[in-house]
Formats: structure tokens, C-alpha cells, sequence
């Protein structure tokens, strides 16, 4: 019987190709729009959530501002941060910027950063060729640096920079290793100044080089990230007491407190977007209850016909709703095919990951099927209560 | 013709009356109707237009309940069934030949005759041997496939009776059944028509046409209302 319902129903979409078509188009509008919302959200997510991850998690950044970087942060203050519970290490960073030349080429404006070994230890994947900055470059005041591509391309086209000599402020550093593309943490990206390029020192010896030994930038590095926001708040002890409690002396910058706030952010987006989304899905029920409600009209005498034979008022009920299901489903799926090639579209646009998200198809899939059914009852009652008789002399 | 006028009754209508009440003015279209019919019988209600020969087969058929009277249908009192129900008894019980064929012009002949089977719920396998069974009967053994438009207007209402034809029901009900024909493909209705009852279906055929009626074995007149038995003066 259900099968039987199944079948006419296919035969009547079939049979209205053009209309059934165009009475869906609500539908598969509603649905790519989800499906491709949803799919390159996620992506996006995704993507920033690994790249935070690879390149940030469990570090704290302090930054200190205004007035107060005059003062900056003292060895007495570092030492106490470093004596604090939960934390690990500690990755002081001085940045300002330079001309560096290799002896016959010059490049201006490039940023130097003089850096701990723990940020090399830290990360992964930071480094293309040779090597980081160690504890004993630290100790001994090496006269070591690692570079970035940018400069590379731009004083060593074609060449391999390991071990070759660069000139920074005077001073003549030998290169140890070279940065591979991509690879800064967020923090250094979203900070740093120039883009021509940039050369790490060791700590102490960029320290000197500006003539200052107080320190303006800092990473924290952190045991353990679940208690991050008490160890958060024990930092800002520190810092207070060093600053006098005064206001905007310092900001502390957590990774995964910016993550969770950008978080929260696209899934407000996303439900904004889906909300208006769903205003298709709407306009596509009504679609499909009109034409339903045409097709019961058209088809008066075939519902007559069939009660007459021996249907009950539920079999013609079933046939019209499946109908209507079937045709908010077929809107459905039309949909999840297009808004997946469209995520997949954007995701190689925007060079993140595609993941089919099965979250998405079967909420949409559940979105169609219902939209089908709240729109098809009413036109497919109507169908049910049809008088025979009235049905019959419509011919 | 004695020995089946003594069967089992088919059908017992007892001072069935239907009014049609208009936005306060009634119209008494059926007035008391007495009709017996037996197994086997060939009976054709003949009076003229607006006489309420459609209202009785609708009652007759349960697409339409009387405004008052009994009605016993193949020993069970009809009156007071809910729509299934009722659906259930048109499912079972009647077989229905209309004036028009009313044919569905989407399903090819085969389809059409297996319609009532779907509802009266014969599994799918069985379907389709029984409504072939029953399009050969009506002489369309090479038509099984054929459309409605792809068939005469006698073929379409072949492909009709063998659609009534296929639940075995109790009573096979006509109105009207040659009102769309020409009258030699009338006849041929007819002689089929003759042939099923000889093999034992019971038929009744409504028509105002006498001609048509004097194929039947026994007719009664319906006239505003009022039903009578009476044969054709030269019957
Ligand atoms: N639903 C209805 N509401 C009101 N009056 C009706 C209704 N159905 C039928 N009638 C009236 O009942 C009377 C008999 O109608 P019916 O259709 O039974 O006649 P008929 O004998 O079948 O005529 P014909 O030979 O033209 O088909 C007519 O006067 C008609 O106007
Ligand atoms: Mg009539």
C-alpha cells in the first residue's frame, strides 16, 4: 500500500515535471544556503581552531602599553612570573625594526625580534632548514640568527642561506636556520610591523641593540590549559602590583579565550545567516502547499474515482502528504548536492578543509522532510474529505 | 429465471427517502423506495432525467447515505457506517461502471484495473495476474498496456468493467454505462453485459434510454421519485 502511495506520487511529479521543478525551487534554495553556510563555517572553524592550536595553545601573551613602556617589565618582575604555580616558561620578546644587509644588498625596514630558545623549543614545524636558537646561543651570546623567506628571496635568491653572514645594526650574524612560510603564531602575525621580512637574534643581543633592558612583550608559557584563567589572574597580580594598579599599563592576550570570543562569534553569524536561510525554506513550504492545493483541485474527480473504489479517506491523505514530502525532499537533496559543491567551491577558495558535514545534510535532510509535511497536511486533509459524489460530478 | 428471483438477496431497500435541503427549501428527490434485488438478477431502473435515478445509485453504492429508511447490502445493514467503513463495503461489495469510464489517464489499462485491488490490499504479486484475468474476460487481451487515450470509447469502457469486475463484488452498478457510445458499440456493451450475468454476476443498470433497458431482464421505473415495477410495454 505504502509502496503503491510511493509510486503514484513519483508519477505525479513525474508527470509535472516543469511545475514540480519550480515548486521545489524554494526548497533547494533554502537548503544550499544552509548546507554551504554551515559546511564552510565549520571549515573555517576548523581551520583556525588547528592553526591556534599547532601554533599557540597554552601560551599567554603580555603586551605592555602607553605609559608604561617606559618602565616595561623588569627581571625582578619576569623572575616573580616565572616563580608563579602553573607556570612553565617564559618567552620575553623585543621587536623593532632595522636595515639588515647581506654585505652587498641592503633591505630596510626589516623586523627584528630578539627571542628566548623556549619559543623554538615550543614550536613546530617552525623552522624549513637548519636550526633554532638554543640555551647555550643564549648563554654565550652567540652572534646567530634565523631569517624568514621573505628576506631570503630578498638577499639570498637562489642561494642557501645556512651559514651565510648577515649584517644587523653593525653587527655580523651568522645564519642558522631559516623560517618556512607560514608559520608564525597569530600573535606575531597580528603584531608585527613590516612585511620585509624578519630576522630573530637571540633575546639579550636584540635587548642591547635598543639599549634597554626592560621588557615590552612577553609570552607566557602555561603546564596546564584547563586552569589558564587562574593562572591568568595570577599573572595580573604580578603585573598590577609592578604597574600600580594603573589602567591600560598592560594587556594579557590567552589564545583560547580569543578562540572561544571568535567561537562564539561565527556561531552567531552562522545561526544569523541560517535564520535568514530558513525564510526560503519557508517561502519553499508555501510553494509546495499551493501547488499541492492546485493539484487537489485538478485532480478532484481522480480522488473521487479512487474513493469510489474502495480508498479510504487515510490512503488518499497518505498519498497527497507523501506527495508533498517527497517533493520538499527531492528540493532537499537537490539542495545538499549544490551546497556542497558550493562549500566545496569556497573551501578550495579559501583554502581550508572541506569536510562533508553529516550534521548539515541530515538537519536539512529533517528540515525538508518537515517543511513537506506541515505544508502537505492541510492540501492532503482537504484531499481526504472530499465528497465522492461531488468529486465524481466534477467531471 | 424462477429459481434466481429465489436466491439470496442481494440488496433490501426499505422507504429509503433522500432530501436535499437547499438553504431551507427541501427537495424530497427519492420518496420512499422499496428495492429487493436477488443474486444473479439483471435489473435496470429506467425514468427520465432528474427523476433521481444518480441520487438511488449513490445510495445503492454507499458514496451517499439516505435521509431516512434501511438499507441492507449483501446481509449487512449499511446504514450508520463510518467513512472507513463504508469505504470498506464500496471496496468489497459494488463494482462500479460510470457513464464516462473514468479511467485515470496516467496509468495504462493494466494500472487502471488494478486500482480497486490495490485498496481492497491483494498483495502486489497477485495484482497484476488478476487484472489481466479479468481485461482478457472483456475481450482486451491485446490492449493490456495501452493508455486510455490510446483506446475507444468501447475499450475504455471495457477496461472499466473489468476494473468492477475484478474484487468480485456482490452487485455491479451502471450508470448509465452506454451514455457516451454510439449505438453499436452500445450493443456490444450490452451483450457483455448479458454475458456476465449469464455466468452469474449480478447487475444493476440505471438509463432512460428504454432500449437500453430492455436488455435487462428486469426493469423498474423511477418517476420523481417514486419507484415502480413494470416492464417494458413489449418486453
Ligand atoms: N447534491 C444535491 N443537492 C441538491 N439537489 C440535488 C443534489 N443532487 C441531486 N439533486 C437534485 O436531485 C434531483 C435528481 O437528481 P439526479 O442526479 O438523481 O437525477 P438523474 O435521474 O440521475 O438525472 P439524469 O438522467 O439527468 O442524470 C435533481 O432535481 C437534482 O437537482
Ligand atoms: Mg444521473
Amino acid at each position: 500500500m505504502l509502496k503503491e502511495s510511493l509510486r503514484m506520487s513519483w508519477q505525479n511529479i513525474r508527470a509535472n515535471k516543469m511545475r514540480s521543478f519550480l515548486t521545489i525551487l524554494g526548497i533547494v534554495i533554502g537548503v544550499t544556503a544552509i548546507i554551504a553556510l554551515i559546511t564552510t563555517v565549520e571549515g573555517a572553524t576548523q581551520e583556525m581552531t588547528r592553526q591556534f592550536s599547532e601554533l599557540g595553545a597554552g601560551k599567554v601573551s603580555v603586551s605592555v602599553s602607553g605609559t608604561a613602556l617606559k618602565r616595561g617589565l623588569t627581571e625582578a618582575d619576569l623572575e616573580r612570573l616565572s616563580e608563579l604555580d602553573n607556570v612553565e616558561s617564559l618567552d620575553p620578546t623585543v621587536s623593532f625594526t632595522r636595515h639588515v644587509s647581506n654585505g652587498q644588498r641592503l633591505t630596510e625596514n626589516v623586523t627584528i625580534e630578539g627571542r628566548n630558545a623556549v619559543y623554538f623549543q615550543r614550536s613546530d614545524g617552525l623552522l624549513s632548514a637548519g636550526r633554532g636558537l638554543t640555551p647555550m646561543d643564549m648563554d654565550r651570546n652567540s652572534h646567530v640568527c634565523v631569517i624568514d623567506a621573505t628576506l631570503r628571496s630578498a638577499l639570498y635568491p637562489g642561494e642557501d642561506p645556512i651559514g651565510q653572514t648577515l649584517i644587523v645594526g653593525g653587527q655580523r650574524f651568522t645564519i642558522v636556520g631559516l623560517l618556512s612560510d607560514g608559520s608564525e603564531d597569530v600573535m606575531s602575525v597580528m603584531f608585527s610591523s613590516g612585511d620585509e621580512g624578519k630576522v630573530i637574534l637571540p633575546f639579550l643581543t636584540a635587548q642591547r641593540m635598543v639599549h634597554s633592558n626592560s621588557v615590552t612583550s612577553l609570552g607566557i608559557y602555561i603546564h596546564d590549559t584547563t586552569r589558564t584563567d587562574e593562572t591568568i589572574d595570577d599573572i595580573e597580580g604580578v603585573l598590577n602590583a609592578a604597574f600600580n594598579y594603573k589602567d591600560d599599563a598592560y594587556r594579557v592576550i590567552n589564545l583560547e579565550s580569543l578562540l572561544d570570543a571568535m567561537d562564539t562569534m561565527l556561531g552567531m553569524m552562522t545561526t544569523m545567516l541560517a535564520g535568514i536561510a530558513s525564510i526560503a525554506l519557508l517561502v519553499g513550504g508555501i510553494g509546495i502547499m499551493n501547488m499541492m492545493l492546485v493539484s487537489v483541485s485538478e485532480r478532484t474527480m481522480e480522488i473521487g474515482l479512487r474513493k469510489a473504489l474502495g480508498a479510504r479517506p487515510k490512503a488518499i491523505q497518505v498519498q497527497f502528504l507523501l506527495e508533498a514530502v517527497m517533493l520538499s525532499l527531492l528540493g532537499g537533496v537537490i539542495g545538499i548536492l549544490l551546497g556542497n559543491m558550493l562549500s566545496l567551491v569556497f573551501a578550495l577558495w579559501l583554502e581550508i578543509d572541506f569536510t562533508l558535514s553529516a550534521g548539515a545534510i541530515l538537519l536539512a535532510f529533517l528540515f525538508s522532510a518537515t517543511v513537506g509535511v506541515i505544508f502537505g497536511w492541510a492540501p492532503a486533509r482537504k484531499a481526504s474529505q472530499l465528497n465522492p459524489i461531488d468529486a465524481l460530478r466534477s467531471m | 429465471m424462477d429459481e434466481k428471483t429465489l436466491g439470496e438477496k442481494i440488496l433490501i431497500m426499505d422507504d429509503i427517502t433522500k432530501v436535499y435541503d437547499m438553504g431551507g427549501e427541501k427537495q424530497t428527490v427519492l420518496k420512499g423506495i422499496h428495492l429487493e434485488v436477488s443474486k444473479g438478477e439483471f435489473v435496470a431502473v429506467l425514468g427520465p432525467s432528474g427523476s433521481g435515478k444518480s441520487t438511488l445509485m449513490n445510495i445503492i453504492g454507499c458514496l451517499d447515505t439516505p435521509t431516512s429508511g434501511s438499507y441492507v447490502l449483501h446481509g449487512r445493514d449499511v446504514g450508520g457506517l463510518d467513512e472507513d467503513a463504508l469505504a470498506g463495503v464500496r471496496s468489497k461489495e459494488i463494482g462500479f461502471i460510470f457513464q464516462s469510464f473514468q479511467l485515470l489517464p496516467r496509468l495504462d489499462a493494466l494500472s487502471n484495473v488494478e486500482l480497486p485491488l490495490i485498496y481492497s490490499g491483494v498483495p502486489a504479486h497477485e495484482r497484476s495476474a488478476l487484472a489481466e484475468k479479468m481485461l482478457v474476460r472483456v475481450g482486451l487481451k491485446e490492449k493490456l498496456h495501452h493508455y486510455p487515450n490510446q483506446l475507444s470509447g468501447g475499450q475504455q469502457q471495457r477496461v472499466a468493467i473489468a476494473r468492477a469486475l475484478c474484487n468480485n463484488p456482490a452487485i455491479l452498478l451502471a450508470d448509465e454505462p452506454t451514455g457516451a457510445l454510439d449505438q453499436q458499440t452500445g450493443k456490444q456493451v450490452m451483450s457483455l453485459f448479458h454475458d456476465l450475468n449469464e455466468e452469474g454476476h449480478t447487475i444493476l443498470m440505471i438509463t432512460h434510454d428504454q432500449g437500453i433497458a430492455r436488455h435487462a431482464r428486469r426493469i423498474v421505473r423511477l418517476l420523481d421519485g417514486i419507484l415502480s415495477e413494470g416492464g417494458v410495454e413489449d418486453a
